[in-house]
């Protein structure tokens, strides 16, 4: 058959794709479950990170998180447990966020740390150029953040995506949602220097403001919700 | 002479024909992923897969190839396979393929892979062609690793992620050099790895 004839060049092309599209459906399909491991080891890492713990190299994620995350369930905005049979693990919170605030599902993992028991809770949110997510820890007094981790997807390197360094997410602890006489305000993220009216404040990053509000944005959006299951706990406290 | 004459596709490429520091492809990625060593020696080892494969595929089919589509051909042919080896860094080696993100897709367009199959796996049989893929893919590798040691150890202190400087230098004053981890001195430090080369190869000299 002719080679540069243009039925050979149509067939010829015609098998190529389906052979290659052959081989990397095979190819997925046999290394998905390991990859939906990784995944779901990352997110707990991630949850870990905001109790202030990290598994040592070598340590079994899987293993540390079984150990220090004792119990997770779902809320609601009125701060009841709902009895629905979804994984807290599994919430897509990207999707929650966009809710109105009474028909959220709001993930709590219960952590036993060193020093007490932790309630994180996710936070979902957009930076600059695509979303920003993490985990907030809070002190079982349900006011005081004990720790905080934040990740983003593309955030500018040295500027946006700072805030996934310590030294961002470590301003937030000790800091309190509540304000003295039972206000919910968040936490704000204000330029260096500066002060808001009320509430407690972290220091944005430098050439990071856009990222940085969405950081206050972010917090304020995801904890809300959260404000009757923290009153709860405060009472209880 | 016959044994150096089989082997030349494999040895050329390490210094006289290097692709980054003589042909000077790949240059973008060689910049992108150098801060560190252990990223670069994971993108070392994927590029020389994907190249040396894609090579021997292509030369298996440079008879039945059409030549009007075949850089279709052998972009199909390079895209499933780095498909193929970003899956499986997925699935076992997630941090790294978190920390190259984008990097291993882009081997797609890096011009050695094309320039190689262009250049070699349509001429020639699938062995010398395995052969220069394996080569090529280590020149590059050997620029990567080079340029990584020294980027990684002034700019972190580390190698591997290994501490390597003593606390007490750092207390004496010494300060990691942040300018290191930024990509103008990978272009930097790859210019300095030319310049040696040249001098002891005087014959490269233009």
């Amino acid at each position: 058959m002719n080679r540069q004839s243009n039925t050979y060049t149509i067939i010829y092309s015609i098998i190529l794709v389906a052979v290659v599209g052959v081989v990397l459906s095979i190819v997925y399909q046999a290394l998905r479950p390991k990859q939906l491991e990784n995944i779901a080891d990352d997110t707990k890492r991630q949850i870990l990170a905001a109790a202030l713990i990290t598994p040592a190299s070598g340590e079994s994620v899987s293993e540390v998180y079984a150990s220090h995350i004792t119990d997770s369930f779902i809320v609601n905005s009125a701060g009841e447990r709902t009895d629905a049979s979804a994984d807290p693990f599994d919430v897509n919170v990207a999707l929650e966020v966009k809710k109105p605030a009474d028909e959220r599902q709001l993930p709590v993992f219960v952590c036993n740390t060193d020093n007490g028991v932790k309630y994180i809770v996710p936070v979902y949110g957009a930076g600059l150029w695509g979303p920003i997510w993490g985990y907030v820890a809070m002190d079982n007094n349900g006011d005081t953040i004990y720790g905080a981790y934040f990740a983003h997807q593309g955030e500018t390197p040295g500027l946006g995506a700072e805030i996934e360094k310590p030294a961002f997410s470590s301003q937030f602890e000790g800091k309190n949602l509540f304000s003295p006489d039972g206000q919910f305000q968040s936490v704000k993220v204000v330029k260096n220097g500066q002060e808001p009216a009320e509430g407690a404040y972290v220091h944005a990053i430098s050439g990071g403001t856009i990222t940085s509000q969405g950081v206050q944005k972010m917090l304020q959006n995801s904890l809300k919700p959260y404000e009757a299951f923290f009153d709860f706990l405060r009472a209880k406290h | 002479m016959n044994f150096k004459k089989t082997f030349l596709p494999l040895f050329n490429p390490l210094s006289k024909d290097n692709p980054v520091i003589v042909q000077v492809l790949g240059i973008c990625s060689a910049l992108a992923v150098t801060a560190k060593m252990e990223p670069a020696l994971v993108m070392t080892i994927s590029v020389t897969a994907v190249l040396a494969l894609a090579n021997v595929i292509i030369s298996l089919m440079r008879n039945t190839i059409p030549s009007s589509i075949r850089i279709i051909v052998q972009l199909v042919v390079v895209a499933a396979l780095v498909v193929v080896v970003d899956q499986v860094l997925k699935a076992w080696n997630y941090e790294i393929s978190k920390a190259l993100s984008v990097f291993i897709g882009l081997i797609i367009t890096n011009c050695i892979i094309m320039g190689r199959l262009e250049a070699f796996a349509l001429n020639n049989r699938p062995w010398p062609a395995f052969l220069d893929g394996i080569g090529n893919g280590i020149g590059y590798g050997i620029i990567l690793v080079i340029v990584s040691f020294f980027r990684e150890l002034f700019g972190s202190g580390t190698l591997f992620g290994c501490q390597v400087f003593p606390q007490w230098w750092y207390d004496a004053g010494y300060q990691n050099n942040g300018m290191m981890i930024l990509p103008p001195m990978a272009l930097i430090v790859t210019a300095c790895i030319i310049w040696a080369h040249r001098s002891f190869n005087k014959d490269l000299q233009e």
